[in-house]
């Protein structure tokens, strides 16, 4: 293994690790405002902040490494993606500021306010699509070098039926991964009410999300042919996860181990976006930039991936104390106690 | 847009970005601390006003919290989206510290959210203090790192170039740059100075506005004396930052005290104004930039006339070095004359005026803070990279940034009115009289 493999991997789990905790974050924060709007309200607000309350910071740090982390390891992103990306990426921000700074002003200054919630309710839910037009941009096409500087072509992009099916599906998977989370989560709270509304969510958002994820695939065979013939490499994985999303959907069903569901779920983002990433390879921004062109320097090279080894060190055992005191203490998820400053 | 319209737009922008987080950043860092000497004050003298306050300024800083966070964010992606030339280049170099800070950012993340969620959940109070450790670390190691990336935009360090490649690549080396160790601790001890102080305005305000209690009482004197401390500790370390300049950054310096002509027996120029290149109004003290550059009366400092006109910092950064001095100067006074009137029972202390005086000290603080930081990025004009890159070279080629600018304007501005609003309107609606009552009940009046 080279150390590019080694670090876009690396940069590849910590994605994989924002757009799961986020998405049951963004999606947390939709089904709160919905429940607000359909007056489900009791049924739904209690389950939802107990669980993001202590650990909406975390899923922020999560991006944050990430985008410090490509810079770190693939210096030239900063000049190809930082020069295109002014405008998703500013309106990706201002979204996310809006979202985070009004979950705390909604939670901890202004208990149930209801305007406050429907901002980051709102805010959250368009977050996913803001950010996956980067994951669109990097299948190429959309970027031409005027006089050696990249220029992004808006017209192209919001015209390509791949940016859109992209976007879908971002939405669909986001509301489909949190609403199987909340259903396990509000079955371990011993909330037959919640449970079962959530359930519901999950299943309506499951058919989306298959049908715009296989619609992908489809418009990559247009749009990028040499990525579709590589996609075609790593059929066993898509596969796999085409089955576990279908044990999800099966036990979702029938109402039984909503645990899991919820780590075959995990299962079938895994695979998909392994998968999808593996069959990237070795592009980053295609076809101007590899992870070979791009790579750092061998000396911070190495002296990240020490960083990085040393600072797991501390932040694993600092997650796993965290799950144990909130996601996987009896008393704290039915409830009992209030415990917050 | 042409391409100097671009970097127009990207520093204004830049600026107000920066401009703006560092007001919550600078209380991020800062208040951690105040919040872990309450509790440790409180277990140790037993006193539940204490926890009390520790309890409450921890509310009050979820909120600024998450306004540094994601405005922290958007300065973090600004930085390519601005700069992409500067970025792709730093980050060969620099990029350790950039990870690292997120790091520590993590660290902090998960204890905050766990100090938050278990008030009253641990029998001893001593393990819930624990927990304020990390936060505390997390916090200052986050302003740590990234100072050391703007201390290797004064000094950079650690690489060689030959024919435009960049060889010998040595992080270490650039972290530990000869800014950083001036840098980096004017940085901690003025966000420590400025938490306290913004903290002993919040108690002169309620003493002030008819509260009479002893838990503001409490609070002001705690935060006046820690405040004191900082204080005299950022002027300690800003001494060594004058040094540091004279040495390795004359330019900055010599802009700064409208130093124009290299010469010994410099003298000190404080105030005044700058009239067709003539000092008008301006207090001299004789022999004072030669102290204060080389510890000797008669060193020589150099002068702008060794710089050619195109790599000058802009002047007017002397106003913005006199309002942070005199500032932090004004904050030693205030608090040593409060400490003092303090141990002797002055009367005066206890004055409207000197209670007034004591809320003014808070946002002048921030407003000290705002200047440094000013003087000295501006003073590093016009390189991003002292001696390397020139700003204009770094920036970014999109035609966008202006409409970017006004974006991002709105949203500070909803942000920074939204947490003004949140705040007050969350300690209003429940002064500490109303609290401690409440506890009172709660446990059956035996808090007190």
């Amino acid at each position: 293994m080279t150390l590019e493999i080694i670090g876009i991997t690396v940069l590849w789990t910590f994605l994989f690790g924002y757009i799961l905790i986020g998405a049951i974050d963004f999606g947390a924060g939709f089904f709160n405002a919905y429940s607000r709007i359909t007056a489900h309200e009791h049924t739904l607000t209690k389950i939802i902040q107990r669980y993001l309350s202590p650990v909406w910071e975390v899923t922020n740090v999560f991006l944050v490494f990430f985008f410090v982390g490509i810079i770190g390891f693939f210096p030239k992103t900063a000049f190809y993606y930082g020069t295109t990306l002014l405008v998703p990426v500013s309106i990706g921000i201002v979204l996310l500021a809006i979202r985070g700074s009004y979950y705390a002003f909604e939670t901890y200054g202004a208990r149930g306010h209801k305007g406050y919630s429907f901002m980051y309710g709102l805010a959250g839910i368009l977050i996913p699509a803001s950010l996956s037009i980067v994951l669109t941009i990097s299948e190429g096409g959309f970027i031409s070098m005027v006089d050696g500087n990249p220029v992004l072509d808006y017209w192209m992009l919001f015209t390509s039926p791949l940016t859109w099916a992209v976007v879908v599906l971002s939405i669909a998977a986001t509301l489909y991964i949190s609403a199987t989370f909340l259903t396990w989560y509000a079955n371990k709270a011993r909330d037959p009410e919640a449970t079962d509304l959530l359930r519901k969510y999950a299943l309506v958002w499951s058919l989306p999300t298959a049908i715009t994820a296989g619609g992908i695939i489809f418009e990559l065979r247009r749009h990028n042919p040499a990525h579709y013939v590589n996609i075609q490499d790593f059929w066993p994985m898509f596969l796999i996860s085409a089955l576990m999303f279908i044990g999800t959907v099966w036990l979702l069903w029938k109402r039984q181990k909503y645990g899991w569901a919820f780590i075959l779920l995990i299962g079938q983002f895994i695979f998909a976006f392994y998968g999808y990433g593996a069959s990237h390879y070795p592009y980053l921004l295609y076809p101007y930039l590899t992870i070979y062109d791009s790579f750092t320097n061998p000396a911070m090279a190495i002296s990240l991936i020490v960083a990085f080894i040393l600072g797991l060190g501390l932040l694993i055992p600092s997650i796993v104390l965290l799950m144990r005191l909130f996601l996987f203490d009896k008393d704290y998820v039915r409830g009992k106690g209030d415990y917050h400053a | 847009m042409g391409n100097e319209e671009a970097v127009f737009y990207s520093r204004v922008l830049t600026e107000l970005t920066l401009s703006f987080h560092i007001i919550y950043a600078t209380i991020g860092v800062g208040v951690p601390l105040m919040i872990m000497i309450a509790q440790w004050v409180g277990i140790k003298k037993n006193d539940e006003h204490y926890i009390l306050l520790a309890r409450r300024w921890a509310r009050g800083f979820i909120i600024t919290v998450a306004v540094g966070v994601v405005t922290g964010t958007a300065i973090g992606l600004q930085l390519s989206l601005l700069w992409p030339n500067f970025m792709e280049l730093a980050g060969n170099v620099i990029a350790l510290p950039l990870f690292l800070e997120t790091f520590a950012f993590f660290f902090e993340a998960i204890f905050l959210g766990i100090y938050l969620y278990t008030w009253d959940r641990f029998e001893n109070q001593k393990k819930h203090l624990l927990l304020l450790i990390p936060v505390a670390v997390g916090a200052s190691f986050s302003a740590v790192f990234i100072t050391m990336v703007n201390a290797f935009m004064n000094a950079p360090r650690g690489f060689d170039i030959s024919n435009g490649e960049l060889i010998n690549i040595n992080p270490l080396l650039a972290m530990f740059n000869p800014a950083m160790p001036t840098k980096v601790a004017h940085v901690v001890v003025t966000a420590y100075m400025t938490a306290a102080f913004v903290l002993a305005a919040i108690a002169a305000f309620r003493l002030l506005k008819g509260s009479n209690h002893v838990y503001h009482k409490k609070a002001l004197y705690l935060t006046m004396k820690i405040g004191l401390v900082f204080a005299i500790a950022a002027a300690i370390v800003g001494d060594f930052s004058g040094k540091y300049l004279a040495e390795y950054q004359p330019e900055k310096l010599a802009a700064a005290e409208w130093h124009f002509e290299t010469e010994e027996n410099a003298p000190l120029i404080m105030y005044g104004v700058l009239d067709d290149g003539e000092v008008k109004y301006a207090i001299k003290i004789p022999f004072g930039l030669s102290f204060l550059a080389h510890s000797s009366f008669t060193a020589e400092v150099v002068g702008l006339d060794q710089f050619p006109e195109d790599e000058v910092p802009p002047l007017y950064i002397h106003y913005l070095f006199d309002l942070m001095v005199t500032i932090g100067v004004g904050m030693i006074a205030l608090a040593g004359i409060y400490w003092i009137g303090m141990k002797r029972r002055w009367k005066i202390i206890h004055a409207k005026w000197f209670r007034w005086l004591i809320v003014l000290g808070g946002p002048l603080s921030i407003i000290a803070i705002e200047a440094g930081w000013w003087l000295a990025e501006v003073g590093r004009q016009p390189w991003v990279l002292r001696g390397l890159m020139r700003t204009e070279d770094a920036a970014t080629t999109s035609g966008q940034v202006d409409l970017m600018l006004i974006l991002f304007a709105l949203l500070y501005l909803i942000l920074g009115v939204g947490s003004v609003v949140i705040l007050t309107r969350m300690f209003r609606k429940n002064p500490v009289e109303q609290e401690i009552e409440d506890r009172e009940t709660e446990k059956g009046g035996d808090v007190l």
